[in-house]
């Protein structure tokens, strides 16, 4: 299963899971850690030295809200002087005066900054902070003024769907080079949330329609980058590229996952960085081997000819819907139970939805 | 207010440079050259990097060309419509600036 190991070139480290903000779709598991379960400076520094020696070509510092480590700033230094390219991924709000600035001078490369609505409202409802939208808009405008590359994250469901040609108006506004429609992935906090966030069809088709008008008028001006809706899909994605393929995950307190829903498979074990080096982990995880490549594979994807496209979809979805994390993703119209995840759809607009579980440390849903 | 933008198109005077958030950089790991950007590596063939090298805002589009075709023994319109059909496809990217 390991013949071709790679090295790999990505890592999205979730340097905390704490957050001002409370998304109700947002990707971190429902056990959210505290802030004394997080890996201290100096692993996070040995940790990135080890990645770049392994061939890690490009780190994303997530979270929670990664500017909340104050030590991010020599986080980014680190990486720098190793060549890593940095993208932060930030939710904009609280971020101190200064700061930004320090994170540029300090080798900064890139800044992708997430919008929850395109007013104050829509913002609010979704993120249950006050004044959220106001401090978001000022952090693009540090962004560009520090002269970094700026995109804007637009997660997409049934509450700001009809937002969609504004947010593209709004990345222009904002002098962003690069816009993300990424309907939202039903994993963790969505997947709890998914009645209430679910779109309807009509919304959904009418969005790709717009997403495809302006990435043909904006070519060359800003790129559109469209995260389509797996629940009104024909086939699913690569998710993160392939299991542990190129990519992976850092979970705060050091945990190496294939992608941030991986927990979600009760029966892998993952590996925690300290107690072994990465590339051992990298290469003898037996959670990061359980689903690498295209072996353990049944059929329909066994014989399929896109099953190196997209390696049989999302392993986290197969579980959550199929009850086997080795079963065919339900996205895709081959799985058996492509028509009940259709269903899940179709459900929530019968029963008008109820409000949402916003993410808390310690409120974990019932 | 800053000015608008707009897309840009390759002509023989442009002067062509990677971006200020692109990165060309030699991989010591895969033995190979890796161009950087926001959600993407790229790994460019011998061709490719042969005009990214190229792109340092200094060179005109006609002088790439010109010294592409010298370099592969190769007809210099032909050189031309390819360069410019590559570096207008980076520079739609928002990779390449002119
Ligand atoms: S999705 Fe929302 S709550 Fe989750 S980390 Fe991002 S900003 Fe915070
Ligand atoms: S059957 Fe499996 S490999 Fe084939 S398209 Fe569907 S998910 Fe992908």
């Amino acid at each position: 299963m390991t013949d071709d190991l790679l090295p790999p070139i990505g890592m999205l480290a979730e340097l905390t899971h704490r957050c001002p903000l409370q998304c109700p779709y947002c990707s971190n598991p429902i056990e959210l850690m505290k802030a004394d379960r997080e890996m201290d400076t100096g692993s996070w520094l040995d940790l990135f030295d080890q990645a770049a020696d392994l061939g890690v070509l490009q780190v994303h510092l997530s979270g929670g809200e990664p500017t909340l480590r104050r030590d991010l700033e020599e986080m980014v230094s680190k990486l720098s002087a190793r060549k890593v390219y940095t993208n932060l991924i930030t939710a904009g709000v609280g971020i101190g005066e200064g700061r930004i600035e320090a994170l540029a001078a300090a080798g900064l490369d890139h800044v992708q900054l997430s919008l929850q609505g395109t007013n104050p409202g829509t913002t609010e409802l979704i993120g249950h902070y006050k004044g959220g939208f106001e401090k978001k808009l000022e952090t693009a405008r540090r962004v560009r003024a520090a002269g970094l590359p700026l995109t804007i994250n637009a997660p997409i469901h049934r509450h700001n769907i009809e937002e969609v040609p504004r947010f593209i108006e709004l990345a222009q506004e904002l002098d962003a080079e690069r816009l993300e429609i990424a309907n939202v992935q039903y994993s963790g906090w969505a997947l709890v949330n998914r009645d209430a966030l679910m779109p309807e069809r009509a919304a959904v088709e009418r969005q790709a329609d717009i997403v495809e008008e302006a990435r043909e008028r904006l070519r060359g001006v800003l790129n559109i980058d469209f995260v389509t809706p797996d629940y009104f899909a024909i086939y699913p994605k690569p998710c993160m590229g392939g299991w542990a393929r190129d990519a992976f995950v850092i979970a705060p307190d050091g945990g190496i996952l294939p992608c941030h829903a991986a927990r979600t498979i009760p029966w892998l074990e993952f590996e925690r960085f300290g107690e072994f080096d990465l590339a051992e982990i990298w290469a003898n995880s037996s959670a990061l081997n359980a689903f690498r490549g295209t072996g353990w594979m049944q059929e329909p994807c066994r014989s399929c000819e896109r099953r190196e496209l997209d390696w049989g979809g999302c392993r986290c979805q197969a579980m959550a819907i199929a009850g086997d994390a080795a079963a065919t993703d339900p996205a895709c119209m081959k799985s058996p139970l492509h028509a009940r995840m259709r269903q899940f759809a179709e459900i929530p607009h019968q029963a008008e939805s109820a409000g949402f579980h916003y993410r808390r440390i310690g409120a974990k849903p019932v | 207010m800053r000015p608008e933008r707009r897309r840009a198109f390759v002509t023989p005077a442009s002067r062509p440079r990677l971006r200020r958030h692109v990165r060309l950089q030699f991989d010591p790991v895969r033995n190979a050259w890796a161009l950087l950007s926001p959600e993407r590596v790229f790994w460019p063939d011998e061709v490719s990097l042969d005009i990214l090298r190229r792109c340092d805002g200094q060179a005109t589009m006609g002088e790439m060309v010109s010294a592409l075709a010298a370099e592969y023994d190769a007809d210099e319109r032909e050189v031309a419509a390819d360069v410019t059909a590559f570096l207008q496809e980076w520079t739609d990217n928002l990779l390449v600036t002119l």
